[in-house]
């Protein structure tokens, strides 16, 4: 009933929009803003994972879109929230490089991703050429922003967002089995679960979340 | 032949006529916003005839620069606009109708408005000659980039060719587009001198950039620079609904009422920027000068995602 | 057909999980230091049973001769390790390093640890062994960070950060490595079966290969600890308890080694990919290199010991990628002798730590003096390490260096340049160590000696005689390596 074309444009728009939040993530310099824009990063995942099924008539991706939605749309940004609130973390995000410099590098490295993954996907499907490109395109803009950023909410935002990537391209590869997705699944559990921990831990031994913080406890200057 | 030199005249006279009552209608709409009566829909027209009557004064150090860009800058505005499909596409000089062409003459238009601020040698010219610069080094290569992004989709550069296939079918979803849809509005705000990047109707020098270059115009140099600057907003409009919301546009060829048609529709999608721009530009703030290149970085970056995501379409 | 009556594969799956839940059950520091040893002890004689009786591949878990190495390797030590916990954890409940809450928390989280060791070495799965090693990188995550303290903490979240953007390159390239084999196996799980994959790599586009190992080869390792990306690994072990220093170096390393080897032996069996050869010699020999250098500024001596892992871990990955049945039987050799020596000395800095009430090496001096059976044990377990005869590192490096020579004889001089330079900084600190007027703390050691004094006496065993069966078996794993 859809035709391909149709089915191919509503998944490149998904997939681009993906993209685009994280650009977005990227240049959020504020906690709120950054934890909300997380959110919708998780919600254009579920929505982009969602397609997938509907195109790719597997159900079990329906599972993944919903896990993605509730948990990391909704439940994991929210008791962020809460966290940054109840430990009064200072709210600004410092960068280590200024803003225009970081954009420049994620549009060079999305270059890269494109010239890397395009070609050597010959063989498979169109759907999930693209896919495996935007993914590895959003998994390096991850690494970027836990690179530039000094704040551990920040650095354990950018994890997730490489999570994100990692399920939209897992989603992309076809038929591919749910010990993968539950895999995936199980990990944001774990990581949150040690996210808590530590975030909690930190903050009370150093009344920051600020990680250059840590470094004077690094023990290589001892 | 006389009836398409007759038509392309026809196109040339309606920018011309109808620039003036772009600017009035925003600001009479922005104005009801803010639950002011506002001044009438005509009044740019009637300050454009109060200053032509005026007598203009010209500093001592004036050169020739001063009194000749005025009109360089109306010529170059006037030709940009009259190329851009309005009505109709596939006019007697829709050859010329290139969008490399009205980006030069724009960034022509540009560089003498630059000069001229700078001529005087006042700070307040030098200001805003600066400012402009700064936003143009930046909003020129969005608009290149936008440029090449379309020309991808559409196949050339010549905007009779990409209005017509714009609306054909083959165009399809993209992400592409939508990206230089919102690169293009945003330059064109920049360029335009709106908020958030200038307010046109401050009276503080200091906050100023399109003004303040031309503090020093007064009686008919000042009319034609008004009108040149209405152009351009009614410049800028066309083109973003010539690519990309090109529906009503009749071909050159077609029936007289084809044309008429095409003009209505034209009129339409003039009022309702109209009243978009000033909705915008009630509701939100002007923004600190050096915020301003990030916020047009912002449309670089997203024109140069667009340019990229092409090579992930389905096509190539 | 497996004679025994049940599924040894399943055995040493399921007796550690049902350790874990019951050790996070039970109170009391003595009984679950005993029981965590006894699961301990009944993985490692399932793992023996093993090698006596093969049971069949299944779709999500088999053993080869390659797992069976491993396996064998990782029960032992982890039952030595329990041994040595044992006892070292009730100094630390003593001194109020850690609760009895945490000491639970500690014992059934080594239990996991344990099961997803197990898992990921006999799983038939690639999706399914990442999902082990994640798991158990994250047990060890927690377990660094035990101690609570600011050093602890930084190491710990250093770890977890670069351990997860490990684990997702690791988990691209497995997803890469599915699509390529889509076209040839087919969707769904027989895509990420081992062994049907091994049998169909020719068929498969090598392009994606290619990029799908690079993605991999820093994926796992990063948990291998090879350089450029293996900068959580000295922080990691110096600031954890003890025990799991011993673990992470004997253990986890081994683990994500032998998932590179999969890999390497799925991309061999493939003629066009790239050879996965040059980039595991060039990562190897990087480590080498730049550990060897690192080593003679430490101060710390746990952290010393931990480049001596970076160390060794690239001259095993130069050795496995050198190829061929000497350099590979030298690198199975030398990841054996590794993970006893290893272990062995992180047992006795435990005992040294605690007693000197230091980890400093300036602080540390006279040891064969003040506690002759630690000293000695130290002193031959560098000896070892630093790769002197006769001990049983040094028969392994010396295959390595002498398979280098045969294949290609340039790259021996960096890694004769890289041993020597390690030799000289770990002897140049053991003397100060172990010799000398001794000083700081003088009490009596509480922890057991039988693990050190185990592993040693094999090292040392092995460098006069490696009986006849296990050079055999080692020989028919390097020619299943390539």
């Amino acid at each position: 009933m859809i035709n391909e074309a149709l089915s191919y444009d509503v998944a490149h728009i998904l997939a681009g929009g993906m993209l685009l939040v994280s650009f977005m993530l990227l240049y959020q310099d504020r906690m709120y803003g950054l934890l909300n824009i997380f959110a919708l990063h998780a919600f254009v995942l579920s929505l982009s994972v969602a397609w997938e099924a509907y195109v790719n008539h597997s159900p079990h991706l329906y599972v993944t879109a919903v896990i993605a939605l509730v948990l990391k749309a909704i439940i994991i940004p929210t008791a962020l929230h809460r966290i940054v609130q109840r430990l009064g973390i200072h709210r600004t995000v410092e960068t280590t490089v200024g803003i225009g410099a970081t954009m420049l590098v994620g549009i060079g490295l999305v270059a890269l991703s494109m010239a890397l993954m395009l070609p050597v996907t010959d063989a498979a499907d169109p759907l999930a050429r693209q896919d495996l490109a935007f993914a590895l395109s959003i998994i390096l803009l991850g690494l970027l922003m836990m690179v530039t950023r000094r704040n551990a909410v920040g650095q354990v935002v950018g994890l997730m967002s490489i999570e994100n990537g990692l399920i939209l391209a897992a989603a992309g590869a076809n038929g591919m089995p749910l010990v993968v997705e539950i895999s995936v699944a199980f990990s944001v559990l774990v990581a949150f679960m040690v996210i808590g921990i530590f975030l909690f831990r930190i903050r009370e031994r150093f009344d920051t979340v600020d990680v250059h913080v840590l470094d004077s406890f690094r023990g290589e200057r001892r | 032949m006389m009836f398409d030199l007759f038509i392309q005249g026809i196109q040339m006279l309606v920018v011309l006529l109808l620039a003036p009552l772009l600017t009035g209608l925003v600001r009479r709409v922005k104005a009801r916003l803010l639950r002011r009566r506002g001044p009438s829909i005509i009044q740019p027209y009637r300050d454009l005839f109060r200053l032509m009557r005026k007598e203009a004064v010209l500093a001592d150090n004036a050169s020739w620069l001063f009194r000749i860009a005025p009109y360089w800058i109306f010529a170059t505005t006037w030709v940009a606009a009259s190329l851009v499909p309005t009505f109709a596409t596939g006019l007697i000089f829709s050859w010329a109708a290139d969008l490399i062409v009205i980006v030069a003459l724009l960034g022509s238009a540009r560089f003498f408005l630059a000069l001229a601020g700078l001529d005087i040698g006042t700070s307040f010219g030098g200001l805003g000659s600066s400012r402009e610069v700064m936003i143009a080094s930046l909003a020129e290569p969005a608009l290149i980039m936008v440029v090449f992004t379309v020309a991808m989709i559409a196949g050339s550069t010549q905007l009779s060719t990409v209005s017509t296939f714009m609306l054909s079918p083959e165009v399809g979803l993209r992400v592409s587009l939508g990206l230089a849809l919102v690169a293009l509005i945003i330059v064109a705000v920049a360029e335009n001198s709106r908020l958030p990047v200038d307010n046109p109707s401050t009276h503080l020098e200091v906050t100023m950039i399109h003004e303040a270059m031309i503090l020093e115009y007064s009686g008919r140099h000042l009319a034609v620079i008004e009108i040149a600057s209405s152009l351009n907003l009614l410049l800028y409009v066309s083109l973003i609904s010539s690519i990309f919301f090109p529906w009503g546009l009749a071909d050159a060829n077609a029936a007289p009422i084809d044309l008429l048609t095409g003009l209505v529709f034209y009129v339409f999608k003039l009022v309702l920027s109209g009243c978009l721009l000033a909705t915008f530009e009630t509701s939100i703030a002007k923004m600190r000068v050096f915020r301003v290149p990030q916020f047009i970085g912002t449309a670089l970056m997203m024109a140069l995602l667009a340019a990229l995501l092409m090579f992930v379409t389905r096509s190539l | 057909m497996t004679q025994l009556p049940f599924d040894a594969l399943i055995a040493i799956l399921i007796v550690p999980l049902v350790a874990a839940v019951i050790l996070a059950a039970l109170p009391g520091y003595k009984s679950t230091a005993r029981l965590n040893v006894l699961a301990c002890f009944l993985t490692f004689i399932f793992a023996v049973s093993l090698a006596v009786e093969r049971p069949l591949a299944g779709r999500l878990l088999f053993v080869d001769d390659l797992s069976i190495v491993f396996v064998i390797l990782n029960a032992l030590v982890g039952l030595t390790t329990s041994i040595f916990s044992a006892s070292y954890i009730a100094h630390e409940l003593d001194t109020g390093k850690l609760n009895s809450i945490y000491v639970r928390f500690y014992h059934a989280t080594y239990q996991i640890m344990m099961f997803a060791m197990n898992l990921a070495l006999i799983s038939n799965n690639i999706g399914l062994m990442w999902v082990a090693v994640e798991m158990a990188t994250l047990t060890t995550v927690l377990m660094v960070g035990i101690y609570r303290t600011p050093e602890a903490l930084e190491a710990a979240w250093k770890y977890f950060i670069l351990g997860s953007v490990g684990i997702a390159l690791a988990l691209f390239g497995t997803i890469l490595f599915y699509v390529a084999a889509v076209p040839v196996v087919g969707q769904g799980l027989d895509a990420m079966t081992w062994t049907l994959l091994i049998n169909r790599m020719s068929a498969v586009d090598p392009a994606l290969l290619n990029i799908a190992f690079v993605f991999l080869m820093l994926g796992y390792g990063t948990k291998v600890g090879l350089v450029p990306v293996h900068a959580w690994l000295p922080d990691a072990h110096a600031e954890g308890p003890t025990p799991i220093s011993a673990v992470l170096s004997g253990l986890l390393l081994n683990v994500a080694l032998y998932a590179v080897l999969r890999f390497k032996l799925l991309m061999v069996a493939n003629g066009e990919a790239i050879a996965p050869g040059p980039m595991m010699i060039a990562m190897g020999l990087t480590s080498l290199v730049f550990a060897a250098f690192m080593l003679y500024q430490r101060r710390d001596i746990k952290r010393l010991f931990a480049y001596s892992s970076i160390e060794h871990m690239g001259i095993i990955t130069f050795a496995f990628g050198i190829g061929g049945p000497l350099a590979n039987f030298a690198g199975l050799l030398h990841m054996t002798m590794h993970s006893l020596t290893k272990s062995a000395i992180f047992f006795a800095v435990g005992q040294i730590a605690q007693v000197k009430r230091t980890q400093k090496i300036d602080e540390i001096r006279g040891l064969t003096v003040s506690h002759p059976v630690l000293g000695w044990g130290l002193v031959l377990g560098v000896v070892a390490i630093a790769g002197l005869p006769p001990m049983g590192v040094f028969m392994s490096e010396f295959l390595v260096v002498t398979s280098t020579f045969v294949k290609t004889p340039w790259l021996a001089l960096p890694l004769v340049f890289g041993l020597l330079l390690a030799l000289g900084a770990l002897l140049g600190k053991l003397g100060g160590m172990a010799f000398g007027k001794p000083s700081g703390g003088l009490g009596p050691v509480e922890a057991s000696y039988f693990p050190m004094i185990l592993h040693l006496s094999l090292v040392l065993m092995a460098g006069f005689y490696i009986p006849e069966p296990i050079v055999v078996w080692f020989q028919h794993v390097a020619s299943l390596l390539g």
